[in-house]
This record gives C-alpha cells, structure tokens and sequence, in this order.
C-alpha cells in the first residue's frame, strides 16, 4: 500500500529567548504522535539531522536584528510552503523592540566596550514587516495547545481556532475574580487577547500583556481607568511597553503617556 | 588534486544547543592555530533597556532572556533586589523558591541529558531518531522532563515565563494539597532518576581531563540553588557581593557575549561539574551512593562525564523537590513587604548551566539606574575555548566526519545556551594539513 508522504516541518530562530520553540519540545505527551505525523526536517535544537527544503511547514520563533537575519528570513519564506510565526519576538518584535523607542548606539554602549564589534540594526521587528506570512500565534510565550491546533489546522487545510477576544473573557470562563474591580489591581487583561488561560488574575496579579492587543483594543479608556487606580503617567509607559512594546496599539498608548 | 596540507572541514550548524553561535577551529601544519566558540546571536541589550524600569518588574524583563532557565533569571533578579532593599525571604517561602528551582533544574537536565547531549554517546542525530529504536527511553525522557515542568506549572503558574513569582516572595501560594499531586510522580522520577545515572554511568568517554578553576556557590548546610557564597576549588571564597572584584569581563571580537575571567588567572569552569566538585558532601546520601556506584569520586574532572554528574544532580533534584513537598506549610503571607530605597543589590544563584550573577544600582523611588547580568554559558566560553584546542590537538588523526561530531560533543558537555549568552552555534575545522 503506498504510505502517504509526511509533511516536511521546519523551526527556525531568529532574535529570541528559546521559550516558544521550546513549547514545542513541551508537548511531552505529544510530541512523538507530532514526529510520527510530521517530518521534522529541520529543528537544530532538537537533532543535527537535517533535511534540505522546501518544507510543507515552517514555524519561526524570534524578531528581525541583523542585516544577516533581514536577508535570511526571504531564504526561511522562500522555502516554506506555510510560514507560521510563533510567540511575541516573531509577532511584534519582543522585549528587544524596545530599543525601538531609544538611541540604539547608546544601547551598544551600555552593554559592549568595543561598539564597533556589534552588528546590529536600529530596530527589532516582528517578521510579517519583512514577508508574507500565513498565520501569526501569540503569546511571550505561546501556549503549547495553540501550537498544537495550529499545526494540525494548517496541515488539515482549516483555519486555526485561536480566539481573538480579551483575557478577560477567559477570566470569566475560568471563574476567577477581577482583580481590577475586586481588589483594585491594575490589569491589562480588558486589552489583552486571549490565550494564556488567565494565569496572572487567577494567580491574583494583573495581566501584563504577555498576548499583545486583542482585535479592537480600547486602551484609552483602560488608561483612564487605570489612573483612576492612581498609576502615573510613567508606569503606564511601562506597561503598554512590555513584551509587545511594537504591537501598534500599545505602541501608541505608550507614546501618548509621554512626557514632552 | 586538493593540496594534503591545505584542508578545510566545515559544520554549517551546531545543533542540539539551546540557541545559536559558530565554532571555528584552524589547524596549520599539524598545530591547531585558532579557536573560536563565534557567539552571533544578535544582541538583545538587556542591560540597557532595564535602566528606567521599575526594580519590580526586572524578574519578569531578565526571565526573556532564556526560555529554559527562567526560573534561575528570575530568582538572581530577585535576590539582588532584595538584596537592594534590606529584605530577607525565608522559611517555606524560600522553600517554595528551591522547590521551583528544583522543578528547573528537573525540566532543563532531562532536556539535555536525554535530547540533547545523549545521542551523540549513541551515535544518533537527536531523540526523536532514537525514538524509532529505544521509544521506552525516550518516554522516560519526555515523563522526566515533564514532572520538572509541572512543578514550575504548579508553583510558577506556567512552564516558560512563569509569573508567579516576584521581589519578596510569591503572588500566590499553593496549598499543601496542589504540592501534594505532584509527589506520586516525583517518586516514580526519583527511580526513573535514578536509572538515568546508571544508564549515562555505562557510555564511553574519552580520556579527557584538564587543570579546570571550578567556580560555584556553596551554602553551609545544602545543596546549592538559591544562595550562599561563591567559592572555587583555587582558594576564591566571596561574598556575592563581591563578584565584580574577582571576576572580569571581556569583549571579545568573534562573540556578542562577554567573556568572564578570573582577575590574576584567567578561564574558569561553572555548572553541574563545578557544583558537584566543590559540594560534593552536601549531596543527599541516596545521591553520593548514585554517584560512587556510577564510578565517580568526589571530584571528576572530565567534562564528557558531565552528563553523569547531570543525572546525579536530577536525581538529588528530584530527592530534593520531594523533601520540600512533605515538610511545606501554608506560609501566612504569600510575599514580604517591601519599600524601595536608593541602593545597589548583587543576587546569584545556581541556574541549570552555573552560577548567574545580577547586579542592579536602583534609586529612591525604585527606578533601575544600571543592570549587570553575567549568564553561566559567557562564563564557560573560554573555558570551551581551550578544551577544543586540547582535544582537537589529540586526534588529529580522526577522520573528518568523525572528529567534527566529536568537537560538537565537547561543546556539547557545557550545555550551552547561547541565547542567555546572547545565540547560532556553527560549527567549522579548517584544516591547512593532515587527512
């Protein structure tokens, strides 16, 4: 009986921490029914064995910093079939998009003696500024179920089931208590889109956007209700400009609680 | 036909690394003439952008750094902030810290032992490949591996980027009954544990041993995880605080991570071999047999067996994590108070891969004025550096192939995680002579 062909899986890196590549190792119950449905072709993380492209299925973890890395991602694209970014780096550009909103030079400075060594380029964006890309997964980091359905919905030709509303939906489904109503906790989680199951309010902190923007953020009136809580202009700067600094509505939320 | 003495052999990637970097070895005239572990993982400037931040929000900030060792991130910036405001975090819920931390080190030696640094003693590409031939061992890996991970779940709130933690303690605190589902599991990983020591106790390892400066913490009565001294086995005995004194770093060209050095002497060693080295009478009894029985003295100093002090470590860790399970009481508040103040704080703990040292000068209202993070794999590249050149030097007589695997392997005992050095591991031998 002729064996249908596996589809060809490939994870790339670029400018990140690990952790969402790493999710994918996570799936412990998971990932040897993973490796027996998919060929992982190229996963250097996890085996030096890799197979040449194209591939049916490329996952990438991480944001664009490099010369190197802007010319590389046209390579990643142009021998995958289905591009998937996963986690925040690759979807608004991570934490290290906050040097965005600085000098950059005199980032270098702070951190290396010899500037000269360090090629860098002025900005850390997420991938889809660079090229075309299928399907963006939120999250710093992405939740391993998400992974998971986002895989098999790509490889079965439906569309991933990722909803787009507010944390605090899945605040509500899972029970907990508003930490911003009850206890007066400031929380993003009104702007937040949902993903991570509500961990923080559960856990009884407030959201700190580790999702990005839900569809239609309101963070205007988020703001205002957070300064009604006494948060000053500056911690409001802080917390739009966290993990998805970059992500255009919190980008412009931040920039509006700035000093002249 | 190619000149014999003018060869180049060439890797285009290092894997089963946690990150990426390139590894240049040039042989000329049968003399290896230049080593470089090349770290061009693209900078993140993490100690750039801290400065502004609140002193609250550096566990969560410096976790991004590493998706494998957040815990160890986390719990260096929180001790240094404390260390910063005068507070001390004791009793169960520093107990739950080394809990977490345990639950790390579980999670992140099971990865490499088994996935990561294992197939290359039995001559497979990665585990998924070994998969087809030994699928039993590679669900131990994986139920191993996982047990770590819940307990970061369980304690932490998530397995990557857990948020449960904080300057002081705790957000919220598990009752003894979420600790206690973990403990059926822990006790199968604690034999599971165990039989990972025997089962690396039986690869071959190549001779290998060298004059290595192990540095690590050392702590009056444990283990070391979340605290004490740092201490090295050529007489250095510190204060965390005094880190900066000691130690060095440098920039080299052909890495965006700073290279760490001894003042006065030069490369040293930090990680489970080093841990194990300089506290080997602070082990569990269960995890001091495991290890004699393995065939290891109270010193090894053979990096390729770092592996079967790793499995020692997992099983002491898994031990360990059961301990803190049955003595835990609810503590009565989930963190201590705290107030900032103008002051400068130095936290270091033992992650996974060695000591990691944060140091922070805040200000009166708890604005971060300058951030200093030294991660245990920019401490062990020069060290990687001159293994290379020694072992390249030996066998020089192996073919190609062969010694390139080899040389992956060497990096490989290190565990390197080059995204907390900064991350591509390539790896290329450029021979001018020889076969």
């Amino acid at each position: 009986m002729a064996r249908r062909r596996r589809p060809k899986l490939a994870v790339w890196k670029f400018s990140s921490c690990d952790g969402c590549q790493l999710s994918l190792l996570d799936c412990e119950d998971e990932l040897l029914a993973v490796a027996g449905e998919v060929e992982i072709a190229y996963f250097l993380e996890a085996t030096r064995a890799t197979a040449a492209g194209p591939f049916d299925l490329s996952l990438v973890e991480g944001s664009i910093t490099t010369p190197h890395d802007a010319h590389r991602i046209h390579h990643v694209r142009k021998v995958s079939k289905r591009l998937i970014t996963i986690g925040a780096c690759a979807t608004a550009g991570g934490i290290q998009a906050l040097r965005n909103f600085h000098n950059v030079e005199q980032f270098i400075s702070v951190v290396y003696a010899r500037p000269d060594y360090i090629e860098t380029l002025r900005t850390s964006t997420p991938i889809a500024e660079h090229v075309p890309v299928d399907f963006e997964l939120r999250g710093c980091p992405v939740n391993k179920h998400q992974l998971l359905e986002v895989i098999s919905a790509l490889l079965n030709g439906r569309s991933p089931n990722t909803p787009p509303h507010s944390v605090c939906m899945e605040c509500k489904l899972r029970g907990a208590a508003c930490v911003m109503v009850a206890r007066g906790v400031p929380c993003l989680g009104p702007v937040t889109q949902a993903g991570c199951g509500a961990i923080c309010p559960a856990y009884g902190r407030g959201c700190y956007g580790c999702f990005g923007p839900k569809e239609t953020p309101n963070t205007r009136s988020l703001a205002g209700w957070w300064q009604r809580l006494d948060v000053d202009e500056r911690d409001l700067v802080r917390a739009f400009r966290g993990f998805n600094a970059y992500a255009e509505p919190f980008k412009r939320e931040s920039e509006a609680h700035e000093g002249p | 036909m190619k000149d014999p003495k003018t060869r180049t052999i060439k890797v285009d990637a290092l894997a089963r690394v946690e990150g990426e970097g390139a590894m240049l070895v040039r042989v000329r005239n049968g003399t290896v003439s230049e080593v470089q572990l090349n770290i061009y993982e693209p900078p993140r400037f993490f100690e750039a952008f801290l400065r502004g931040r609140s002193f609250r929000e550096a566990p969560d900030i410096t976790s991004r750094i590493c998706g494998i060792c957040p815990i160890a991130y986390q719990m260096s910036a929180c001790r240094a902030m404390e260390d910063a405001l005068g507070v001390t975090v004791d009793g169960q819920l520093r107990a739950l810290r080394r809990l977490i931390y345990c639950g790390e080190w579980i999670e992140s030696h099971a990865l490499h032992i088994y996935m990561l640094h294992a197939p290359d003693f039995l001559g497979y590409a990665g585990a998924v490949e070994r998969a087809r031939d030994h699928r039993e061992i590679v669900e131990r890996a994986l139920q191993l591996k996982k047990i770590g991970n819940d307990i970061i779940d369980v304690v932490g709130g998530r397995a990557v980027h857990p948020i449960n933690l904080r300057i002081g303690g705790f957000y919220r605190v598990p009752s003894r009954a979420e600790l206690r589902s973990l403990a059926d599991r822990l006790e199968w990983a604690r034999d599971a544990a165990h039989e990972t020591v025997r089962w690396t106790a039986g690869f071959d390892f190549p001779d290998f041993e060298s004059d290595y400066e192990f540095v690590a913490m050392r702590h009056p009565d444990e283990y070391p995880i979340t605290d004490g001294r740092i201490v090295s086995d050529k007489g250095l005995d510190i204060a965390v605080r005094d880190f900066n004194t000691e130690f060095e770093e440098l920039q080299v060209p052909h890495s965006t991570a700073l290279h760490a050095r001894v003042r006065g002497r030069g490369s040293y060693f930090c990680g489970p071999l080093a841990r194990y080295n300089l506290n080997f009478d602070r082990l569990s009894p269960l995890a001091r047999q495991a290890a004699r029985d393995a065939g290891l003295g109270p010193t090894c100093r053979n990096p390729f067996q770092s592996i079967v002090v790793r499995s020692v470590e997992l099983l002491y860790a898994c031990e360990e994590a059961l301990r803190l399970i049955y003595q835990y009481e609810v503590p009565d508040q989930p963190a201590v108070a705290l107030e900032p103040r103008a002051a400068v704080g130095h936290g270091c703990t033992e992650a996974p891969r060695g000591i990691l040292y944060h140091r922070y000068e805040v200000d009166a209202d708890g604005t971060i004025v300058s951030a200093q993070i030294v991660p245990p794999t920019a401490q062990n590249q020069a060290t990687v550096e001159d293994d290379l050149r020694r072992f390249v030097a030996a066998r020089l007589d192996l073919p190609t192939e062969e010694l390139t695997w080899r040389c992956e392997q060497a990096i490989r005992n290190y565990d390197p995680c080059i995204s907390c050095a900064t991350h591509f591991l390539d790896l290329r031998i450029e021979r001018e002579d020889g076969p």
